[in-house]
């Protein structure tokens, strides 16, 4: 056979594979952090604040201490380190030690033998409070002039403490560009703040050796993260203390930093020397939140009559609510990540978040960029409007291409934009139906991008982003020792498909073990899509330095240059006749004859150079950018505003599919996140018109309403694979990227259904119809005009003169 | 002290069993602290996400609002109870196959729900797939695949019968 089709046959990469838990997750097999049990094990519960905010007074835990099978109860003076995920904004402690910042912050915590008896000695905890006066919206918070105490104390004197971050950034020449525009859009927007809610509440366990051990089982997305602030909040040597990650169930964003609870097991696992478990109530995670800020956003953006964008200018305002949190890095994705797939010439962000009183935001899927966005898309779309262009040939236009740089300076690699826009116009059968359909239905589309992980690691180092250990042995198994965080996206699986590609193995050979920091070489974590790109590089590297020694002794025992022998299909081979065959595991075996006991460690850090040189130029950059195009086709009910989206079509360049099935479900999975946002999602905190401000309007995941099978569109996934230079294979991110065009293109699609413009979100019957009336009072209710010139397609640049604006 | 606790007996995947349990354990406490069944998740503990769903009697059941002395003499299976000594249930090995299950938290909850259908409608259509899994939230998957993976498996059981 020739080695070519034997290669091709046997190759697993780019073919569906099973997941290596799968089976184990549809058994009931799979242990998640509530599923553990230890001899001894207390259970612990938080005692919440009931003020938005408010000083304590005093806090006296004798009562709770003297009850019948208590065995701790620890307050914020048991841990008075600050600590934050940001190294340079901690501004929170694991119980708060004077000031209580929203309803539900931690101020004490017990550990008793059942929930039921914590939650009594819960009951006898007296704390005396001195309220506040509180501020729940952003815009009062920014204009607080001192006269009542800031949510946090200034850093300097005289500043405005309620501020948490302020990124202004200006590119090109804004001002001019939108002067010399043939048209300027200007827009206000509000993207109401939307949560998380993964099915798996958070969890945690603490155990104490009694000698300076400390293990912490924990649903986290970020067990390095919180290895190391568990070490310096307690005082622990880092080197003694060890974080387990059972699987998580789901997480997208909502586990990546430290919480309470994680402090509070081990805390008081110290004080008992027992074990401690702490499971959220569905209402905690709610109010743990760290969940997508609301923006409210103004956009100006100018193009030329030939439907080129000149300028685009932003002003943010992000509502942060009480605890910094991952908000500077919030605050410049707001505008960092905007400067892709269009090229803009100018380009002008000002944002500024704020803390109100408030469960603190953090980051969503799509983080920071997933509003601006919205607006950006709509903006678009007016834009294309009044230009007179089809808007799917006003983005092309406008296409920043591949190899090039934005305007903030951020290194473009591959870029399969145009492809996924053609994909989902083509498989929507866009041209039939836009300004088309009768009124009432109608479609939209809109673009966007994401960074393959994010260039910089949390806390300044220069070591590996991600690395991998792996084994081979006698039997022909594989051993991965990995840190990355399994949280549902399938990076387990994809260390296994890399180690069993380059080794040869069958799938089945190959084990991870993971989720252990004792054990696996530091991975930095589930977020900013990081992980496939970051760790899958780190797997080929490991994988590649032992083929290398297998290839060598294969072909030392056969007398062929090592690079004439194959691995693959569970055999050795050799390439020019490759009926010359040798079963996997002897290769091995030479091979461990021939170097010894053999392991390897790969690893992956990000290239440093693919940034501008201003300050804040590092944040945005990633060594990869996934681009996406969405086609969403609605029906709006103009009596009860009632929106029904039919169908997404979803168009995602993630590089290369590693796994199809797997891309497939990250593209689904988060269309139909940004669908529930759209439509559904509101993230709200009572203000004092609405019942007692500061309480959480829906805490419930029935009042929370995430959508269900019967409200979820059909999605079809459009893969497009541009083959990225640098991605493992070709490879780049899938899981947050194909999220943020959803509610732009739902967005757009209710325009071209009823001719009414959504500026704000949600989507829901109450909003639109409310747009619907103004729009009918102002007579403006009706299907929108057809662009004046037929869509060209496929235009060249020098036809885009050929199309008058007017 | 701890909290009186009272025998309960259940019949879960064919065995009956006995549980000593605080008298307000829900049949999901009963089940995952009691007999360390730890298949069957919590997701809301209030009723609201499925997660929790487990048959009782052929009929989908929220385990988390069903106090655990209203399953006494009922036939209970959970998803530890699908498989066979021959294998995984086909809906099981079909979640696997179509990546139906991505966090895999909803999925015991969705398993159970798919196979009360199954029992009742053996060749349902999409709309019928969706209408029973309407009280299962999955946050991962937008339920695409899980569609797929219920489909699959009907048309492996169907094949079953046939042969
Ligand atoms: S845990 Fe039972 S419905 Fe959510
Ligand atoms: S697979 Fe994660 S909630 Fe359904």
């Amino acid at each position: 056979m020739k080695s070519d089709k034997y290669l091709n046959d046997t190759r697993l990469i780019g073919k569906p594979q099973r997941k290596i838990e799968g089976l184990a997750k549809s058994t009931g097999r799979s242990v998640y952090t509530d599923d553990l049990t230890f001899p001894g094990m207390l259970h612990g519960k938080i005692l919440r604040s009931p003020h938005a905010h408010a000083r304590i007074v005093s806090i006296d835990t004798s009562r709770a201490a003297a009850l019948e099978a208590v065995h701790g109860v620890i307050t914020g003076g048991d841990m008075p380190v600050t600590d934050g995920i940001v190294p340079c904004t901690p501004d929170e402690n694991p119980l708060c030690l004077d000031r209580v910042r929203y309803i539900g912050d931690g101020v004490a915590a017990v550990a008793a033998v059942d929930e039921d008896t914590a939650l009594a000695a819960l009951e006898l905890i007296d704390v005396e409070y001195e309220e506040l006066p509180a501020f729940f919206d952003p815009h009062d918070a920014a204009d607080a002039d001192g006269s009542t105490p800031y949510i946090h104390d200034p850093k300097k004197e005289g500043r405005n403490g309620n501020v948490t971050k302020v990124v202004h950034l200006e590119f090109g020449e804004v001002d001019e560009g939108l002067e010399s525009a043939d048209v300027v859009v200007e827009g206000d927007y509000f993207f109401e703040g939307t949560t998380h809610a993964p099915i798996e509440p958070h969890c945690a366990i603490g155990q104490w050796d009694g000698a300076g051990g400390l293990t912490v089982w924990s649903a986290t997305q970020v067990p390095h993260y919180l290895h190391r602030e568990l070490a310096r909040v307690l005082g622990l040597e880092q080197a003694r203390v060890r974080v387990l990650q059972p699987l998580v169930g789901g997480a997208f964003g909502g586990k990546s930093e430290p919480f309470d609870l994680e402090f509070c097991v081990a805390k008081l696992a110290m004080v008992t020397g027992r074990p401690v478990k702490i499971l959220y109530t569905r209402e905690e995670v709610f109010y743990a939140h760290r969940g997508r800020h609301p923006f409210h956003m103004r956009y100006r953006t100018g193009a030329d009559r030939h439907g080129r964008l000149t300028s685009v200018d932003a002003k943010i305002l992000l509502d942060g609510g009480a605890y910094a949190s991952f908000g500077l890095v919030t605050t410049y994705y707001s505008g960092q990540l905007l400067c892709a797939p269009y090229a803009m010439p100018a380009y002008r962000f000002d944002s500024t978040r704020v803390y109100t009183n408030k469960p603190a935001c953090g980051p969503k899927r799509g983080h920071g960029s997933v509003q601006p966005r919205f607006a950006f898309e709509v903006q678009i779309d007016k834009l294309a409007e009044r230009v007179g262009l089809d808007p799917i040939e006003f983005r092309r236009r406008n296409f920043i291409g591949s190899n090039t740089r934005t305007v903030n300076e951020l290194r473009v690699t591959s870029n399969g934009f145009l492809e996924c826009l053609e994909s989902v116009e083509r498989a929507s059968e866009w041209s039939r139906k836009f300004r088309q359909l009768p009124f009432g239905r109608g479609v939209g589309v809109a673009g966007s991008t994401y960074i393959s992980g994010t260039n910089y690691p949390i806390y300044p180092n220069e070591m590996p982003q991600s690395a991998v250990q792996m084994q081979i042995d006698r039997s022909g198994r594989v051993a991965v020792f990995s840190g990355a965080s399994e949280i549902g996206q399938g990076c387990d699986s994809v260390v296994a498909y890399i180690a069993a590609e380059e080794l040869g193995v069958p799938l089945e050979w190959v084990r991870v073990l993971r989720g252990d920091t004792d054990f696996t070489p530091v991975d930095l974590g589930a977020y900013s899509s990081r992980v496939t790109f970051m760790l899958g590089n780190a797997a080929i590297d490991a994988a590649t330095k032992l083929r290398k020694l297998v290839q060598k002794a294969v072909g030392q025992a056969w007398d062929v240059p090592p690079g004439e022998v194959l691995l693959a299909g569970g055999q050795a081979l050799w390439a020019p006749d490759t009926s010359r065959q040798m079963p996997i595991a002897e290769a091995f075996n030479l091979a461990e004859a021939a170097f010894g006991t053999l392991g390897a460690t790969g690893w992956y850090n990000t290239p440093k150079d693919v940034h501008g040189e201003y300050r804040g130029g590092t944040i945005g950059a990633s060594p990869a950018y996934s681009f996406t195009a969405h086609v969403a086709e609605v029906e709006v009910d103009v009596e009860t505003g009632v929106v029904e989206v039919q169908k997404i079509w979803v168009a995602h360049d993630c590089g290369r599919a590693l796994n199809p099935v797997l891309v497939e479900g990250q593209m689904e999975g988060s269309a139909y996140m940004g669908f529930g946002e759209a439509l559904m999602e509101e993230h709200v905190v009572k203000d004092a018109d609405h019942g007692r401000a500061g309480l959480h309007n829906a805490p419930s995941l029935l009042d929370y309403r995430i959508p269900t099978s019967l409200d979820t569109p059909a999605l079809e996934s459009l893969i497009v694979e541009s083959i990225d230079p640098e991605g493992p294979y070709g490879a780049k991110e899938a899981g947050e990227g194909p999220l943020h065009p959803s509610i732009p293109a739902i967005a757009n699609a209710i325009h071209d259904a009823i001719g009414v413009r959504m500026d704000r979100l949600p989507f829901s019957a109450p909003h639109v119809w409310r747009a619907v009336e103004a729009a009918r009072e102002a007579g403006s209710l009706s299907k929108p005009a057809a662009p004046s010139s037929a869509p060209a397609r496929r235009a060249r640049p020098a036809a885009a003169e050929a199309v008058s604006a007017d | 002290m701890e909290t009186t606790r009272e025998i309960v007996r259940l019949r879960v995947n064919g065995d009956l069993r006995e549980a000593g349990i605080p008298p307000h354990f829900t049949l999901l406490e009963t089940l995952r602290y009691g007999l360390g069944l730890t298949g069957s998740k919590q997701g809301c503990d209030k009723g609201d996400c499925g997660a929790c769903t487990v048959i009782v009697d052929g009929q989908p059941t929220l385990a988390c609002i069903t106090p655990a002395w209203e399953a006494e003499g009922r036939e209970v299976v959970t998803v530890e109870g699908l498989a066979t000594p021959d294998g995984p249930h086909p809906l099981q090995d079909e979640f696997d196959l179509n990546g139906a299950a991505q966090c895999g938290f909803c999925t015991p909850g969705i398993l159970c729900s798919a196979a009360a259908l199954l029992e009742r409608d053996p060749e349902p259509d999409r709309e019928a797939i969706r209408e029973a899994l309407s009280g299962n939230l999955c946050r991962c998957t937008g339920y695409a695949k899980i569609y797929d993976a219920v489909e699959a498996a009907a048309r492996r059981l169907q094949a079953q019968v046939g042969t």
